[in-house]
């Protein structure tokens, strides 16, 4: 039997991808290892992020994009670390500007330091202004729907509900409104932050949801290399899974799966 | 010293960059210190970066003729791993 993977591949802002896994590039040890993990998740959108360089502090310093070049991989620019629209703004133009007019983007804006809880109406606020200016904008939410039909409406590629907190590895804490999100979306839903292992991966693609966004989960693990893999199978095992579409749950069926006939010892 | 139109062009200019305050010698008596002059005395040519003058972006193809003055405030950024 044929697998149609072929048929599957994931449209964001006009482009064809066949990983739906993305992966941050932060936390790593070094770029060396950054490099292997997201080689070995397959990804071909990778978020980075944008700072202050140094200014003659450290002159050699390697850069990511050495490692990471644009040129092999969709580079996702984030705003993390901004907690007003004019900030995340702000740090997208120079992003556009720092990657020759690359448009597609990440949107966070945060509400609290210690829980990175994202700010909802900040994030309304950047994407309209985002949009307008002709970015392409894939936007980082809380898991309430009404938020990301009206984040879609605004004209973002793809809206992306947290699974649990930034950082936590919680996990899917609230499967309901993923479901009532990914029902309702017309672009991709795509769960970003909170996953913390495999089986949250797979049970984030079983629900539907087009992609996995995910950083400290690879980063994290003991071995990151390692658990990028694991990300890449879950990811595939869980939309195939979606795909194939699952048995209903019963609490008992009354079917055995070998045959009921033919026992030995019967008159 | 010469009267007139050339009397603000010290020598020395300061400029804020990437919010520290630092000095930045003129490269000629009556020229300027230009965006890609800076990029080059900090020691960042062909890095990418993308660089902001008074919250304003300068495009990387304007880099060599924007003149910078004293009291700009400059922003110069790269990309970094992030999630």
């Amino acid at each position: 039997m044929t697998v149609h993977d072929n048929l599957d591949s994931l449209l964001i802002g006009g482009k064809a991808y066949h990983s739906r896994l993305m992966v941050g590039t932060g936390k790593y040890k070094d770029f060396a290892e950054t490099r292997a993990a997201v080689d070995a998740s397959g990804a071909q959108i990778i978020t980075v992020a944008i700072r202050r360089t140094n200014i003659g502090q450290n002159p050699n310093e390697p850069s990511l994009l050495d490692a990471l070049p644009p040129s092999q991989f969709t580079l996702l620019p984030n705003t993390a670390g901004c907690y007003s629209a004019d900030d995340a703004v702000r740090t997208l133009r120079l992003a556009r500007e720092l990657l020759d007019g690359h448009d597609l983007v990440k949107l966070e804006v945060l509400g609290d330091p210690k829980t990175l809880y994202p700010n909802v109406v900040e994030t309304i606020a950047a994407a309209k202004t985002l949009v307008k200016d002709g970015f392409k904008v894939m936007v980082y939410t809380s898991d309430d729907p009404i938020i990301a039909k009206q984040l879609e409406e605004i004209g973002c590629v793809a809206v992306m509900p947290l699974a649990s907190l930034i950082g936590s590895g919680m996990g899917i804490l609230n499967p309901w409104n993923l479901q009532i999100i990914i029902e309702n979306a017309k672009v991709p839903v795509v769960v970003d932050a909170g996953v913390g292992t495999a089986s949250d991966a797979a049970i984030a693609m079983e629900l539907g949801c087009d992609a996995v966004l995910m950083n400290t989960a690879i980063a994290a693990a003991r071995d990151p290399v390692l658990m990028a893999s694991a990300m890449k199978k879950a990811v595939e095992a869980g939309r195939d899974a979606w795909r194939a579409g699952r048995m209903p749950k019963k609490l008992y069926s009354a079917s055995p799966s070998s045959p009921t006939g033919g026992m030995i010892g019967k008159a | 010293m010469e009267s007139g139109k050339f009397n603000t062009h010290s020598s020395v200019i300061t400029l804020t960059v990437n919010g520290e305050a630092r000095q930045f010698s003129q490269p000629a008596p009556l020229a300027c210190l230009t965006c890609a002059g800076l990029i080059d005395a900090l020691g960042l040519t062909g890095k990418r970066v993308a660089l902001e003058r008074n919250g304003e972006i300068v495009p990387r193809g304007r880099h060599a003729e924007e003149a910078l003055v004293d009291g700009d405030k400059i922003e110069i950024v790269v990309a970094v791993g992030g999630g």
